[in-house]
């Protein structure tokens, strides 16, 4: 596996990235490479490859082509660009050349012939993700009910006693499957009102993927299920096997149709299907709908009555293991034994050979497996085959022996022998597997969460970073990332992962695009809830920077000042500055003026809030604490040397005054501003003194000598009398 | 609790409005209009809560809101209101201010006028960005909006060009509008400022501003007392519900300690005000109730000699006064109750008309309890 980082050296950044498939003005690239992602962080690299090699991956980025020129690629945070080069495919000689959708650019020092033949340069990038269902309207309702249960699960983890937790995770389970039930039934829905309007489309492209979903669907929930018998409930031996019966009655129900039909007819004993309606039941452990339709065959056929009624009393009296705990199975087995030996003599005696029909029922109440397998049509899947042999020959088996009798045929065998034997790394290959043929990580990460939280799956170190669990959420939430809308779910998940789920939220959010304000107010909160300083920051350096951009000087500096981001802020106040020494206003009054405690941000918006507060005063006519603020702007260093003119020009009508408003003392503090500041001028500019600048000045003097000599009076006047 | 119907729409809403009931109409209201945000293509969407007699033989499904009409809105909906019977008033990400017309015979929704860029940046490169609108309130026939690029705009439905504009009313983003009187509106902005702007004034002023002190709390929400107009309440940044008293003092009368993260929507519930409901970013819809006290009050105040209904009456006018407006923090005499228990993701917006509440979430459903005051 070579690493995307140390590819050729020409780059190229493709900041547009755009939808599929979506063409860009002609890019004559040699690689790509997302703009500004460090490439930290991908634990699952081998993992993906892996997906993307599966028979399940589209073999080809439809548009790309690979045959005519070389294609490159670069990982992103949950999907991939890919990009035709300038290069054209090497002759047929080149060995090791992937045939995949992406053929890994070659290995850095070996130099990548062609680009002379001047064909024109490629067109397309493309973006290829991994997470087609996230775009599922229906499937969004899965997302975001999951989410709630999930964080429901979370949340109440800790605090109660094993038997309460244990009926809570019952619950949890019952809760995630009804949700998949209820997407199901949407999606059943959708179709029929889709095909509806015009029928000639029934067997269109739509229609035929969602059959494929709910059915995907359907599977999910029959795995789900059978995990919560075996390993959330985790029944003991008696009640295991009327679980699982229960389970079989649930997911085949193809019966009840059969039944209604039956029954609907007028000869219901008559009926073609009628005796295997009658063995359906009997195969799904449904003794008393059974011995109900005996009852029909009873009273429509007399010369069977007899027979019938013994077929009737057998079923009756089959134990069944108890719910509660009134019967041991050492009891239950010695009853079941009675009963076998009963049965037995029934059939060694011929009272069922007139009718091949209770015949061979009665071969099944035994446990023969081949007249149990003689029925397979009825059974139409291995599980119902596997349950209904169990009922009759094994009716106490324990969960820990349930392997021995299951072969791994199917997946849903490989879940259960996979669990049993509690090793990881096989139910590793099984969550791939169905992952990859579901296109997506929603299920085998909420199932592995609940596990989890049942203490069943043992702490299994990854080589790649955390365990199971965590990695199964981070590439779930990943994927909900790169949708434009879920992202929000995608936070929780990643707060539930305690070994990266923070470093996976980092590098995410920062990719949220920020349209408005109340998105970027969302995110910012997100950030701030889990102290993540640094994207606060960053977040609101973006939206001060879009404000400034947009001439929003206002708004620019309420983000900086949320952000407490001082060098900004510093930048936006001198920018206020120059507009006021060029406008000779200030703009935005109502901010400056309400700065408050902000306004110790950095000492530019001081000076900025102070100076303003000056200029208040002044036109308050307050003279005399206008004069001590401006005085102060200057001797306390607050104001920048280069705005010390303006100061003192600002003085200029407070000297002119009818009355004497500085002080002796603060006059000569004025005097001194003034020296120093001439002074200092003097160094440096002597010869591009202007004209302006120096009239200045000499005004400032004699303004100052004249206030002088009148404070002189005054305060000798006041002294003197 | 059973009350509250839920239903998931595949899309996160950013509003939710009741359509408003013609007068001397006793009905509950039947219809609402929601608007969804962050997604590729946004919709408007009208719904309805259906009559509890013909919805199906299935009891439990009858509140379920039904999807009457939808159609493709530009942008995010940032606010939404109803015009009249039939019109509603969209604002967008994008600066424009759009009204649908609900086609009620044949449900369909259609666009009937837009204002393009009713908000932009200035921007001295190009010609106009658009900024996003985030307010906007009616008063037939005139609608105000205001944008984040502190602009407010007073159209009319009548009119193709704005009747008044105020560029750089504010220089922070306005986030929120209100009616006050006819001629005044009240705008909240994110600096913690509550402003009193006069259409009559020619001036570009406001003509009053109230601040929060200190910490500038950014303002989120704002609503005004139905029957008694000097009584606003906001809600902010921090979760705080803030109540002011717009005849006196510049600050506000009280400050209430509520939602964790911060508060979109505030409404008085505009028959019964002493109902307040408040939403917010962290989950939670809370019920406000300051009626309770109604009961105690008169043996408290009053010994012996008048006739009760005439006390009763008279108590219920003085506490509706003081309930609001009590800062006193010895008394806590509101009664808070929140609406959702399991709260997760965001609550973005809740709209309250006679006993029915609507809300919706980032969790892309929308709620809607029809027995709020059982």
């Amino acid at each position: 596996m070579e690493e995307p980082d140390t590819e050729p050296p020409m780059t190229v950044s493709a900041g547009s990235a755009g939808r599929p498939g979506r063409t860009v003005p002609p890019l004559r690239c040699v690689a790509l490479r997302y703009r500004a992602v460090p490439c930290r962080a991908v634990p699952c690299l081998t993992l993906l490859c892996r997906a993307f090699s599966s028979p399940a991956f589209p073999q080809v980025v439809p548009g790309a082509d690979p045959a005519r020129t070389q294609l490159c690629f670069e990982w992103g945070p949950a999907e991939m660009l890919l990009c035709e080069t300038l290069f054209g495919r090497r002759g047929p000689g080149t060995p090791g050349r992937s045939a995949g959708p992406a053929p890994a650019p070659a290995p850095a020092g070996r130099v990548v012939a062609g680009g002379g033949d001047g064909r024109p340069g490629p067109s397309c990038v493309f973006v290829v993700r991994r997470d087609q269902d996230i775009y599922m309207e229906t499937l969004r309702k899965l997302f975001n009910e999951s989410h709630g249960i999930f964080v429901g699960l979370q949340r109440c983890a800790e605090e109660q006693s094993a038997r309460a937790r244990s009926a809570q995770l019952v619950q949890v389970s019952k809760n995630y499957r009804s949700v998949i039930r209820a997407c199901m039934e949407d999606m059943h829905q959708a179709a029929i009102s889709a095909r509806d309007p015009a029928l000639h489309s029934q067997y269109s492209i739509q229609v035929i993927r969602s059959h494929i979903r709910v059915s995907i669907l359907s599977a999910m929930e029959l795995i789900w299920n059978l995990c919560e018998i075996l390993f959330v409930e985790a029944a003991p031996a008696g009640p295991l096997l009327l679980r699982l019966l229960d389970w079989v009655q649930l997911h085949i129900c193809d019966v009840d149709n059969m039944v209604r039909e039956v029954l609907s007819s007028e000869n219901p004993s008559k009926h073609k299907l009628f005796w295997n309606v009658v063995d359906i039941f009997v195969l799904q452990g449904r003794m008393d709908e059974a011995r109900h339709l005996l009852s029909k065959e009873a009273s429509a056929n007399p010369t069977s009555v007899n027979t019938c009624k013994v077929l009737d009393d057998l079923m009756k009296k089959m134990p069944v293991p108890s719910l509660g705990n009134t019967q041991t199975l050492t009891e239950m087995e010695l009853k079941w034994q009675h009963w076998r030996e009963e049965c037995q003599r029934y059939l060694q005696d011929g009272t069922f050979a007139s009718s091949p029909h209770m015949e061979s029922i009665c071969k099944i109440l035994l446990g023969d497996e081949n007249a149990i397998l003689e029925k397979k049509e009825l059974m139409t899947t291995w599980y119902h085959f596997l349950v209904t042999r169990l009922l009759y020959s094994h009716p106490t088996v324990k969960p820990m022996e349930l392997r021995f009798y299951a072969q791994a045929r199917d997946t849903v065998m490989l879940i259960s022998s996979s669990l049993m034997h509690r090793k990881i790394s096989v139910k590793c290959l099984l969550c791939f597997k169905c992952s990859i043929a579901l296109s997506n990580w929603w299920f085998v990460a909420h199932l592995t969460d609940l596990l989890d939280h049942c203490k069943l799956l043992q702490s299994h170190n990854l080589y790649f970073g955390s365990n199971m669990r965590e990695f199964l959420l981070l590439e779930y939430a990943s994927g909900l990332f790169s949708h434009h809308s879920l992202w929000q779910l995608g936070v929780d998940y990643f707060d539930h992962c305690p070994e990266y789920g923070r470093v996976y939220l980092e590098l995410h959010i920062e990719r949220i695009p920020l349209s408005t304000e109340q998105k970027a107010l969302k995110v910012l909160r997100i950030c701030e809830q889990r102290q993540m300083h640094e994207q606060v920051r960053s977040i609101c350096k973006i939206m001060a920077m879009k404000a400034l951009r947009n001439n929003r000087v206002g708004s620019a500096l309420s983000w900086s000042i949320r952000a407490k981001d001082a060098a900004f802020a510093t930048l936006i106040s001198d920018r206020f500055l120059k507009d006021y020494c060029e406008r000779g206003c200030f703009s935005d009054l109502d901010l400056i003026d309400n700065l408050g405690p902000s306004m110790l941000l950095s000492d530019r918006l001081t000076f900025l809030g102070k100076y303003r507060e000056f200029h208040r005063l002044y036109g308050e006519k307050r003279f005399s604490e206008a004069a001590r603020l401006l005085l102060m702007l200057m001797t306390a260093h607050i104001a920048p040397c280069s705005f010390w003119m303006t100061l003192l020009t600002d003085a200029l009508p407070l000297l002119e005054q009818k009355e004497v408003i500085f002080s002796a003392e603060q006059t000569y503090e004025l005097m001194r501003c003034l020296e120093d500041l001439t002074a200092g001028k003097l160094d440096k500019q002597k010869l591009q003194d202007d004209d302006v600048e120096t009239v200045k000045v000499e005004m400032l003097r004699l303004a100052l000598a004249r206030n002088l000599a009148r404070v002189i009076v005054k305060e000798g006047t006041l002294e003197g009398s | 609790m059973e009350e509250v119907c839920a239903r998931f729409v595949s899309q996160k809403i950013s509003k939710a409005r009741w359509r408003p009931l013609p007068a001397a109409v006793l009905q509950p209201p039947d219809l609402f209009a929601t608007g969804s945000w962050d997604n590729e293509d946004n919709r408007i969407s009208i719904w309805s809560v259906g009559d509890v007699g013909n919805a199906g033989l299935d009891g439990e499904y009858q509140g379920e809101p039904q999807l009457l009409c939808d159609i493709r809105h530009n942008g995010d909906v940032m606010d939404m209101q109803f015009l009249d019977q039939e019109r509603i008033v969209v604002a967008s990400s994008t600066g424009s201010v759009t009204i649908f017309r609900h086609h009620q015979n044949n449900q369909t929704l259609s666009a009937s006028h837009r204002w393009e860029n009713a908000h932009c940046h200035a921007d001295q490169y190009t010609a106009c960005g658009g900024a996003a609108c985030t307010g906007v309130i009616c008063n037939n026939p005139e609608i105000v909006t205001v944008g984040e690029d502190g602009r407010i705009n007073l159209f009319r439905a009548d009119q193709k060009d704005a009747v008044r504009t105020i560029d750089n009313a504010d220089s922070s983003t306005l986030r929120a509008v209100t009616f006050l009187r006819t001629t005044e509106i009240l705008t909240v902005n994110s600096i913690g400022q509550l402003k009193i702007w006069d259409f009559k004034q020619q001036r570009n002023e406001p003509a009053q501003i109230f601040s929060l002190t200190g910490d500038r709390v950014p303002l989120h929400c704002v609503d005004r007392h139905p029957n008694q107009q000097h009584i606003v309440a906001t809600g902010g940044q921090d979760g705080m519900l803030s109540i002011w008293d717009i005849r006196q003092g510049t600050m506000p009368v009280s400050l209430l300690n509520a939602h964790e993260a911060e508060m979109w929507e505030v409404h008085f519930h505009p028959s019964n005000p002493d109902h307040l409901f408040t939403c917010s970013e962290d989950g939670s819809l809370w019920h406000w109730d300051t009626s309770t006290d109604i009961s105690e009050k008169p043996s408290f105040l009053h010994q012996g000699g008048r006739s009760t209904a005439y006390i009763s009456h008279n108590t219920i006018n003085q506490s509706v006064v003081s309930a609001w407006l009590s800062n006193d923090p010895t008394k806590d005499r509101m009664e808070i109750t929140n609406l959702i228990p399991n709260q997760t993701l965001s609550v973005n917006t809740l709209d309250v008309l006679g006993p029915c509440l609507v809300y919706g979430t980032d969790a892309e459903a929308i709620y809607v309890n029809r027995q709020l005051f059982a």
